[in-house]
């Protein structure tokens, strides 16, 4: 199928692929929460009618147009990458995966697009009323749009409501409502949105926070800081939450990310979670990888089996079982995985060669063979490991994948720290004595940023060498494209974006520098 | 009767919703128009804000649109999505950049600080409303010209030339029809400034304007529309899949769909009664004449090339790799879930429609410039 795969034309794709993503999600958690922190200050405007609230209302809409159009301007590409660059995989799957792209596109950037332009030049033009629901609707669809998005990255983490079809080659949808509610799915949609809820907050604290360091804008930062502060505590604590969720979803759903997340080379009962540590590549390998050992770590004992199984006696697979097999767990050895995608891909060969022969029969059974729950089960669900070469090649960067993990997790708790303290001072009213606190909410800006883009890595290298698990790995998606285009547009997307960047971030610095008088 | 609704009939439904959404993109590509003369239109810098102004409070539905035509292309025809940006690399990168540097140029281009200077972004959206418009015209024309490529067995592409996709500019037909699609961009940018701006000076600009630009669509438009009804198109045999050269394929689509005649005509009546009523009547309201006929001339075009057993995006290189409505769709269960969601557009109308109105109620003027919070 795959004939010759071109390592220098992947990696570029990947890149590619990863420098747009990561340019996007700079300003989407931005567009998600501060929609939402937006609304509630215009509610609380169009309730009182104190002119103030407008005034606040109306300059963190101001920040929110300079983020917005550069999220839109990077988004697109996204959406029409998986096609250019990743033809294969669209073909492969675009049954399912392209439904929810469609009905992003319908039901969530309409409602955005449309109400966003009511939103900035609306408030002379229509009522009060109409122009709140406006901004209502903004950050309405702002969030639909992150649902089907992440429906469809769900599904690439946790491949449901399909089947597979020989005469097309492709993965068909049975089931939409499998697809939708996907576990992997929800709580990635529920951890992904809490956290561009977080990061607004941080964002409108921290800012605020420099006003007050300033000596300015007493009544706005106060009253942003109040709002931010308890949307970002509640958004913070949902974070938490549902990561944790999302980590036990992942067990179940990618066991090798799991435990490469933690590092984990030999499985076993009352395993521990690591709080921190630091790895460094032994003299031991698993196949021809290095394996990573703990130079130093601190972990809470029989935790990681607690989250897992709900007990300290569950067993957590490790590494090493995941690769080689554990007769004793149930838990297959990925060269017996190959095997079976290998039987699975050589009956595709076969009901091909039928059809061609006008074998009507034989490619009528094969195709009833795809059909069938037992081999589905017991072959196709492993199809894509028929395009890996040794057994270790499941396994992804452990290093990467552990420290953004880790990283992510202790700025997830800092952040609900920061938070807790932005309200206590205010309600005590000594926000303003402790300069110390404002210095610490300033710069704390960036760390969701960090935090969020640790996520998408961990997410999308830890699953690694699979563009859909255990059924496409990415050698076998990408476009069959000479690696020179590939790099050429790399390096094309990496300066617009980057000068797209730095005059974002400048045009940003001087709005908040001008303030809301400007 | 969900069994009634069988999967031949989904095919020409999602070809219909994609004719639709086609056909509103490139009425609302009047944004692009109007982008591409930010230099030649205006007299001074208010004008060109205001311009601007009125573009820029309308470029998100275009944007948005293109996004929902690739996303409803992707979920009701994924082969066309995988061969065709797979292929086409270099001619759909092309476009895509020119609507990145759209997105930010409108928000940016008077902020204080934006780094690359107001020309910058001002040169960005010309090239978004040149560029943009052009392409997509000459991708939409390989829709009847055929493209070079060649699917395996297992549906993946191979595209026959190293150029991916930018050996189309090298057909004179789909050079007529990129400038035909640009020349119509310009053509209703220029009424709808006529229709949405206060200015005495711009709108006799326009006015003057508007002449050369509908002419020069006439001559591309009519090149195109004739040499298409002369040529042979790519017919396929509904029965064995099998694609073959049919003699006037295009004409005979005409003549055997008389309803796709009537609205291609009806469009064609639609834009030049448009064009008229602005020229020699002086009338404001000329774009929703022409609006409504480049919607319904560019959406019996798509049914031309995509209904009565034709392949809506053939290869020229290899027939029998060509697309049909029936080759490249989705599963039944798919399109029956995205029948079920595409319910919902008239309601996304309904709203567009209210908050469109609600936002051009009033016409922009100077003093709005100088009043109004929000400008660009």
């Amino acid at each position: 199928m795959i004939e010759n795969v071109d390592l220098t034309l992947l990696d570029w794709s990947r890149a590619q692929f990863a420098l747009t993503a990561i340019y996007h999600w700079l300003f989407v958690p931005l567009t998600l929460g501060l929609s939402f922190i937006i609304a509630i200050m215009e509610t609380i405007y169009v309730r009182t009618g104190n002119e103030e609230w407008k005034r606040i209302t109306r300059f963190w809409m101001t920040l929110f147009g300079i983020n917005f159009a550069i999220g839109i301007a990077t988004g697109i590409i996204l959406e029409f990458e998986f096609g250019t660059n990743w033809s294969n995989y669209s073909w492969f799957v675009g049954d399912i995966f392209g439904a929810p792209l469609a009905i992003e596109g319908i039901l969530a950037f309409f409602l955005e697009s449309t109400f966003v332009a009511v939103m900035f030049f609306g408030w002379n033009k229509v009522s009060k009323k109409f122009h709140l629901v406006s901004s209502w609707l903004v950050a309405i669809g702002a969030s639909l749009s992150a649902l089907w998005i992440l429906v469809a990255n769900g599904w690439m983490q946790n491949p449901v409501g399909m089947v597979f079809n020989p005469e097309t080659a492709r993965n068909e949808m049975v089931s939409f409502w499998q697809v939708l509610f996907n576990e992997v799915a929800v709580s990635k949609f529920l951890h992904t949105i809490s956290s561009g809820f977080l990061l607004a907050s941080m964002f409108v604290l921290g800012i605020s926070a420099y006003y007050l360091l300033r000596k300015r804008e007493d009544f706005l930062a106060k009253r942003s800081i109040l709002i931010a502060g308890i949307f970002g505590l509640f958004s913070s604590l949902l974070v938490a939450y549902t990561g944790d969720s999302s980590a036990r979803t992942l067990a179940k759903a990618q066991p090798v990310k799991f435990a490469a997340f933690e590092a984990l080379y030999e499985g076993r009962q009352n395993a521990g979670l690591i709080a921190v540590g630091v790895l460094k590549e032994s003299d031991r390998k698993l196949g021809e990888k290095a394996v990573n050992d703990f130079v130093f770590k601190i972990q809470i004992p029989g935790f990681l089996s607690v989250m897992t199984g709900g007990d300290k006696d569950t067993y957590v697979p490790g590494l090493y079982d995941l690769v080689n097999g554990n007769a004793s767990q149930g838990i297959m050895p990925v060269s017996e995985k190959i095997t079976r995608g290998r039987t699975a891909r050589d009956l595709l060969a076969e009901y091909k060669a039928a059809k061609q022969n006008n074998d009507l029969q034989k490619a009528e059974s094969i195709s009833g063979m795809f059909r069938d729950k037992k081999f589905i089960d017991d072959y196709f669900r492993y199809f894509g490991y028929a395009f890996l070469g040794k057994p270790e090649e499941v396994v992804p960067n452990v290093k990467v994948t552990f420290y953004t993990f880790h990283l992510m997790v202790m700025l997830g708790f800092y952040f609900i720290l920061v938070f807790a303290l932005a309200l206590f001072f205010l309600f005590r009213g000594t926000l303003i004595k402790n300069r110390w606190f404002l210095w610490v909410a300033l710069c704390s800006i960036l760390l969701p940023y960090v935090a969020g883009e640790m996520g998408w890595v961990l997410a999308e290298m830890g699953r690694q060498p699979w563009i859909i698990q255990d059924l496409m790995p990415v050698s076998a998606a990408v476009s069959q494209i000479g690696s020179g285009s590939v790099i050429t547009t790399f390096m094309l997307f990496a300066v617009l974006f980057t000068l797209l960047l730095i005059a974002e971030v400048s045009i940003m610095i001087r709005q908040i520098k001008l303030g809301p008088n400007h | 009767m969900t069994l009634m609704i069988s999967h031949i009939f989904l095919q020409h439904y999602w070809w219909i919703i994609i004719s639709l959404l086609a056909s509103l993109l490139v009425f609302l590509m009047f944004v692009q128009g109007g982008q591409s003369m930010i230099f030649s239109l205006p007299k001074n810098n208010l004008q060109k804000t205001m311009i601007v102004n009125a573009m820029g409070r309308k470029w998100e539905f275009t944007f948005t649109t293109l996004v929902t035509f690739g996303g409803a292309f992707f979920a009701s025809f994924p082969l066309f999505y995988s061969a065709s940006f797979g292929g086409a690399y270099w001619v759909w990168i092309a476009i895509l950049f020119s609507f990145i540097i759209q997105a930010i140029a409108y928000e940016y281009r008077s902020k204080p600080a934006n780094v690359l200077g107001q020309r910058t972004f001002d040169i960005f959206l010309f090239l978004n409303g040149s560029i943009g418009p052009f392409l997509i015209g000459v991708a939409v024309a390989t829709f009847f010209t055929g493209s070079q490529f060649s699917l395996n067995e297992m549906n993946q592409v191979k595209w026959a030339t190293p150029w991916r996709g930018l050996e189309a500019l090298l057909s004179g037909r789909n050079i007529a029809l990129g400038l035909a699609v640009l020349f119509l961009a310009r053509t209703n940018g220029l009424l709808y400034i006529i229709n949405s701006v206060d200015d005495k000076e711009l709108i006799d600009n326009s006015n003057r304007k508007l002449v050369m630009n509908s002419i020069a669509f006439l001559v591309f438009f009519l090149f195109f529309i004739i040499t298409l009804l002369l040529s042979q198109g790519f017919a396929f045999d509904k029965v064995t899949g099998i694609v073959s050269m049919e003699k006037y394929k295009y004409l005979h689509n005409l003549i055997q769909m008389p309803l796709v005649l009537i609205i291609f005509l009806a469009g064609v009546t639609g834009v030049l009664s448009g064009i008229g009523i602005t020229i020699f009547k002086g009338s404001r309201i000329g774009i929703w004449y022409c609006g409504t006929g480049t919607v319904l001339a560019v959406f019996a075009l798509f049914l031309t090339a995509g209904f009565n057993g034709t392949a809506f995006y053939p290869s020229a290189y290899d027939l029998n790799s060509s697309l049909t409505i029936v080759k490249a769709s989705s599963s039944l269960i798919t399109l029956k879930t995205m029948m079920y969601v595409s319910f919902i557009v008239p309601f996304v109308f309904a709203y567009i429609w209210y908050a469109w109105k609600s936002i051009n109620d009033k016409r922009i003027t100077a003093e709005e410039m100088k009043s109004e919070g929000h400008v660009y």
